[in-house]
C-alpha cells in the first residue's frame, strides 16, 4: 500500500509538472522548467557558467528471480561505464547517478517501475531490460515520458516495430538470430530433424518461430513445436516425446533456468543429438544448473566474446578488477548502452548551452547516434531503433564456460 | 518399398500409394507410442508419489481441523531448501567426500523431517490456533498469508546469504536403472518412490495401530467428545501439522535430488496439484490422498506424451494440465466427494 501511494504522489507531481510546462518543452530556456524539483548540484550553487544538476540514469533488469545473473551483469556493466564517465560530468556541472531497478523479469514489476522513472524528472534513460515481455509493456510508458530507452539485449522484433521512438536497441533481432541460428544447425552441424520447444514467453516463442520459419525454407523436418511452463522443474512429459521422435537437433526458445533443466533431463533419457538455444541460454549459469549436461550445448547469442580482442581483454580485465564481478557477455552490452546514453546526454547539453537538457532533447540526440564506436559494438540507429551494426555470434559449451566459435553469417 | 508405387502415374495407384503412407506413418506413430509408455509410466509414477507424499499433509489437516492448509506446499519448498543447504554446506566442508550416498541422505531427510515438522506446529501455534474458532474462511486466508511469507523469506534469507535464490542441489544418485529395453529408471526416481512408499505405510500403521493414531481419529471424528475422552486436542493437533509438515519436508528433500534446481517458488504449483491430488482422493482420506496422488501424476505424464500425437499436434504436451484437471472435474462432478471419500454425515 505504501509503494503504491508513493506512486500515486509521484505521477500527480508528474502530472502537474508536465502541465506546466507542456508547452515550454522546446523554447529556450525552458529545459530547467520542465524538472520542476531538479535539485542543483552540491556546491554548485554560485557559478553562472553551467546550470548543472543531478542527472540519474536508470537500469531495468532482473536483479533477483531466476534470471538476476544475467540481470546483475548488465546493470554492473552499465554502472562501470556511468563510475568511469563520473569525473567528465562533474567538470560540466552534472551530477551522475546509477538509478538500478529491479524488474524481477516481471512485465507487472517492470511497468510500475517505469511509471516511477518517468515521474522522477532527473532520470534520463534507462539501460534495459532484458526479458522482451517486460520491455515491451514498460516501453509504454517510457514513451509517455518520452524517456529514452537503449536495450543491451532485447531481441523480440516486436520491441520495435511498434514504432516507438523511445525504443532502441544495439544488440540484434530475433529475425536475425533465429535464421542465422537454423543456418548454422543446418549448414555447419548438418541436421536434417529438429524439435522445437519454447517456453510460451514474448522472447522465446517469437525466436522458436524465426527457427522454425527458416528450417522449414531449409527443408530440415520439424518434428515437433512444444510448449513448456516456466518454472516448472519435471519436463519429461514433453521429452519423452522427444525420444521417440529422435531428433537431430532440441532448439530451445527461452532462457537458461529451463533450459539447463531440459538439457539435462534430455540427456538422462538418452537423448543424444545436439542441443541448441538463443541468447537465452548465454549464462554461467547454465553450467550450474545442467551440470555435466552442458557440455556441447550450442547457442547463437546477440552479444559477442569482448575477450576476442587484446584491447577487449585487457577491458575485461579491468571491469573484473573495478567491479569485483564475473564477467558475462551481456556485461559489456549493459556498458555500450550506458555509454550511448551518456552520449547523448552529453550532446543534447551541449546544444542547450551546456544547461541540463529536456529529456526529448537527450532522446533526439540519442535517437541520432551514429558510427559511435562502443568498447564492443559499434552504434548505428537506424528508424526503429535499431542497430544497424548488430551481429549474431556462435557460442558452445565446454565443461566449465562457453566458447566462443565465431560470427554466424 | 515405395519406389514402383511412385514410377507408375495411374491415378488409382497413386492414392494407393498414399494410402500406404499413411497406414505406414499410422503404425509408426502407435508403435512409437507404445514404445514409449513404460517410460512415461515410470515419469508418472515418480512424479504421483512426490504429490501423494505432499496430499497427505493436506488431507491430515483436513480430516482433523477441516481447514487447508495452503502453507504446505511452502512447507514442502522449505524442506527442500533445508535439504539443499544442508548437501551443499556438507559440500562445502567436504562431508559428502567417501559418505556412503545413502546415509547422507537418510541424515539429510532427518534434519528437514525435524526442522520442517517444527515449523508446521509454529504455523499452527500462531497462525491457526488463535482462529480456532473463527469462521472456516478466516483460517484460510490466514494459510495463505502464511505461504505468501514463507516464500518471501526463504527468498529474502537465500539472497541474503548466497546473492542467488535459485539453489542447485548436490546431486547424490546419478546412475539409472534399465528396465529391460524398454524403459529406463533413474536410482533418484526410484528412490522418490521407496521413500514415499515406506513413508506411506509408517503413517498407515501409525494411525491404525498407535494409541496416538487412535486418537487423531477420534479428535477427526469429534473434537469436543474426544476432549471429554481424556484427550489433549491441543497436543494432537500439534501432532497432527507436526507429521504432515515433516513428510512434507522430507518430500521436499527427495524432489530437490530428483530435479535438482529449486527456487521458492516450486511450492506453489505442486502445492496445487498435492491439493487436488488429495480432492480427487477424497479430502481427509489418508488412502484417498496417496491413490489420488498417483493417479494425478500418472494422469499428468500420460497426457503430456500422448496428447500430441493423439489429436495430430492440435494440442500439445503444454496442455497437459488442462487436461488432467478436466478428468478432475469430472470426477467430482460425478462422484463430489472424491474417488475414496464417504459422503459426510451430519455428525451427531
Amino acid at each position: 500500500m505504501k509503494k503504491r501511494s508513493y506512486v500515486g504522489v509521484l505521477s500527480a507531481v508528474l502530472a502537474a509538472s508536465m502541465a506546466l510546462t507542456g508547452c515550454a518543452g522546446n523554447s529556450s530556456g525552458g529545459s530547467n522548467a520542465s524538472g520542476g524539483q531538479s535539485q542543483p548540484a552540491p556546491g554548485n550553487s554560485g557559478g553562472g557558467t553551467t546550470e548543472g544538476g543531478l542527472i540519474k540514469i536508470a537500469t531495468q533488469s532482473p536483479l533477483s528471480g531466476s534470471n538476476s545473473a544475467i540481470g546483475d551483469a548488465i546493470k554492473t556493466g552499465a554502472g562501470y561505464a556511468l563510475e568511469k564517465r563520473k569525473e567528465e560530468f562533474k567538470a560540466l556541472g552534472f551530477d551522475l547517478q546509477l538509478f538500478p531497478q529491479d524488474d524481477q523479469g516481471d512485465p507487472k514489476i517492470g511497468v510500475s517501475n517505469a511509471e516511477m522513472l518517468i515521474s522522477d524528472p532527473d532520470v534520463y534513460g534507462v539501460v534495459g531490460h532484458y526479458n522482451t515481455g517486460v520491455a515491451i509493456p514498460s516501453s509504454v510508458k517510457y514513451d509517455e515520458g518520452k524517456l529514452v530507452m537503449v536495450s543491451p539485449a532485447n531481441t523480440g522484433v516486436k520491441l520495435t516495430e511498434e514504432g516507438k521512438k523511445t525504443v532502441h536497441r544495439i544488440c540484434a533481432r530475433d529475425d536475425a538470430q533465429g535464421p542465422k541460428a537454423a543456418l548454422y544447425a543446418k549448414t555447419t552441424l548438418g541436421v536434417k530433424t529438429a524439435y522445437i520447444i519454447h517456453d510460451k514467453t514474448a522472447y522465446g516463442q517469437g525466436l522458436s518461430d524465426q527457427v522454425k520459419m527458416q528450417f522449414e525454407k531449409d527443408g530440415v523436418q520439424i518434428l515437433g513445436f512444444e510448449g513448456i511452463t516456466q518454472g516448472e522443474k519435471d519436463y519429461s512429459a514433453v521429452l519423452n516425446q522427444v525420444t521417440v521422435k529422435n531428433p537431430d537437433i532440441i532448439f530451445f526458445g527461452g532462457l537458461y533456468p529451463e533450459g539447463g533443466i531440459l538439457i539435462k533431463q534430455a540427456r538422462e533419457k538418452g537423448f543424444k543429438g545436439y542441443f541448441m538455444g538463443g541468447d537465452g541460454l548465454d549464462s554461467s549459469d547454465m553450467i550450474k544448473i545442467a551440470g555435466n549436461a552442458v557440455e556441447g550445448v550450442v547457442f547463437t547469442s546477440v552479444a559477442g566474446d569482448v575477450t576476442q580482442t587484446e584491447e577487449g581483454k585487457k577491458w575485461a580485465e579491468e571491469y573484473k578488477k573495478a567491479t569485483n564481478k564475473p564477467l558475462e557477455t551481456y556485461s559489456v552490452y549493459g556498458f555500450d548502452s550506458m555509454n550511448v546514453i551518456l552520449n547523448g546526454v552529453l550532446e543534447a547539453a551541449k546544444a542547450n548551452g551546456g544547461k541540463k537538457p529536456t529529456r526529448e532533447q537527450v532522446l533526439d540526440a540519442v535517437h541520432k547516434t551514429k558510427d559511435f564506436q562502443g568498447q564492443f559494438t559499434k552504434v548505428t540507429f537506424d528508424e526503429k531503433g535499431d542497430n544497424t551494426n548488430a551481429d549474431v555470434f556462435i557460442y558452445k559449451f565446454a565443461k566449465d564456460k562457453s566458447i566462443f566459435v565465431g560470427k554466424a553469417e | 518399398m515405395l519406389a514402383p508405387f511412385l514410377r507408375e502415374n495411374t491415378s488409382s495407384q497413386r492414392s494407393e500409394c498414399r494410402k500406404f503412407v499413411q497406414v505406414y506413418k499410422g503404425n509408426e506413430g502407435w508403435e512409437s507410442m507404445i514404445n514409449i509408455l513404460p517410460q512415461v509410466l515410470v515419469d508418472g509414477l515418480t512424479l504421483g508419489f512426490m504429490y501423494a507424499v505432499v496430499a497427505l499433509g493436506y488431507t491430515m489437516v483436513y480430516g482433523i481441523l477441516e481447514i487447508i492448509n495452503f502453507a504446505h506446499g511452502d512447507i514442502f519448498m522449505v524442506g527442500a531448501f533445508i535439504g539443499t543447504e544442508v548437501l551443499l554446506i556438507s559440500d562445502a566442508l567436504g562431508a559428502l567426500e567417501g559418505m556412503n550416498p545413502f546415509v547422507a541422505l537418510f541424515i539429510t531427510l532427518i534434519i528437514a523431517m525435524v526442522l520442517t515438522g517444527a515449523l508446521g506446529v509454529g504455523i499452527e501455534r500462531i497462525a491457526y490456533r488463535p482462529l480456532r474458532g473463527a469462521p472456516r474462511l478466516v483460517p484460510l486466508i490466514s494459510a495463505i498469508g502464511v505461504s505468501f511469507l514463507l516464500q518471501d523469506l526463504v527468498r529474502f534469507t537465500e539472497a541474503l546469504a548466497r546473492n542467488e535464490f535459485y539453489l542447485n542441489s548436490p546431486a547424490l544418485f546419478t546412475g539409472s536403472i534399465p528396465l529391460g529395453s524398454i524403459a529406463t529408471i533413474p536410482t533418484k526416481g526410484l528412490i522418490v518412490i521407496v521413500i514415499a512408499i515406506i513413508m506411506m505405510i509408517a503413517l498407515t500403521l501409525f494411525v491404525n495401530k498407535t494409541k496416538w493414531g487412535i486418537a487423531m481419529r477420534a479428535v477427526a471424528q469429534d473434537q469436543s467428545t474426544a476432549s471429554l475422552m481424556t484427550i489433549n486436542v491441543n497436543k494432537v493437533i500439534m501432532l497432527t501439522f507436526l507429521i504432515g509438515s515433516s513428510l512434507g519436508g522430507a518430500t521436499g528433500v527427495l524432489f530437490a535430488q530428483n530435479y535438482g534446481t529449486i527456487d521458492p517458488y516450486i511450492g506453489f504449483i505442486l502445492g496445487l496439484k498435492a491439493f487436488t491430488a488429495a480432492v480427487l482422493g477424497g479430502i481427509g482420506n489418508l488412502r484417498g490422498a496417496m491413490i489420488g496422488g498417483v493417479l494425478l501424476g500418472l494422469l499428468e505424464s500420460l497426457s503430456g506424451a500422448f496428447m500430441g500425437p493423439l489429436t495430430n499436434g492440435a494440442f500439445g504436451a503444454e496442455y497437459k494440465d488442462v487436461f488432467a484437471f478436466s478428468i478432475l472435474i469430472l470426477v467430482l462432478l460425478f462422484k463430489p466427494e472424491g474417488l475414496f471419500g464417504e459422503a459426510v454425515k451430519e455428525k451427531v
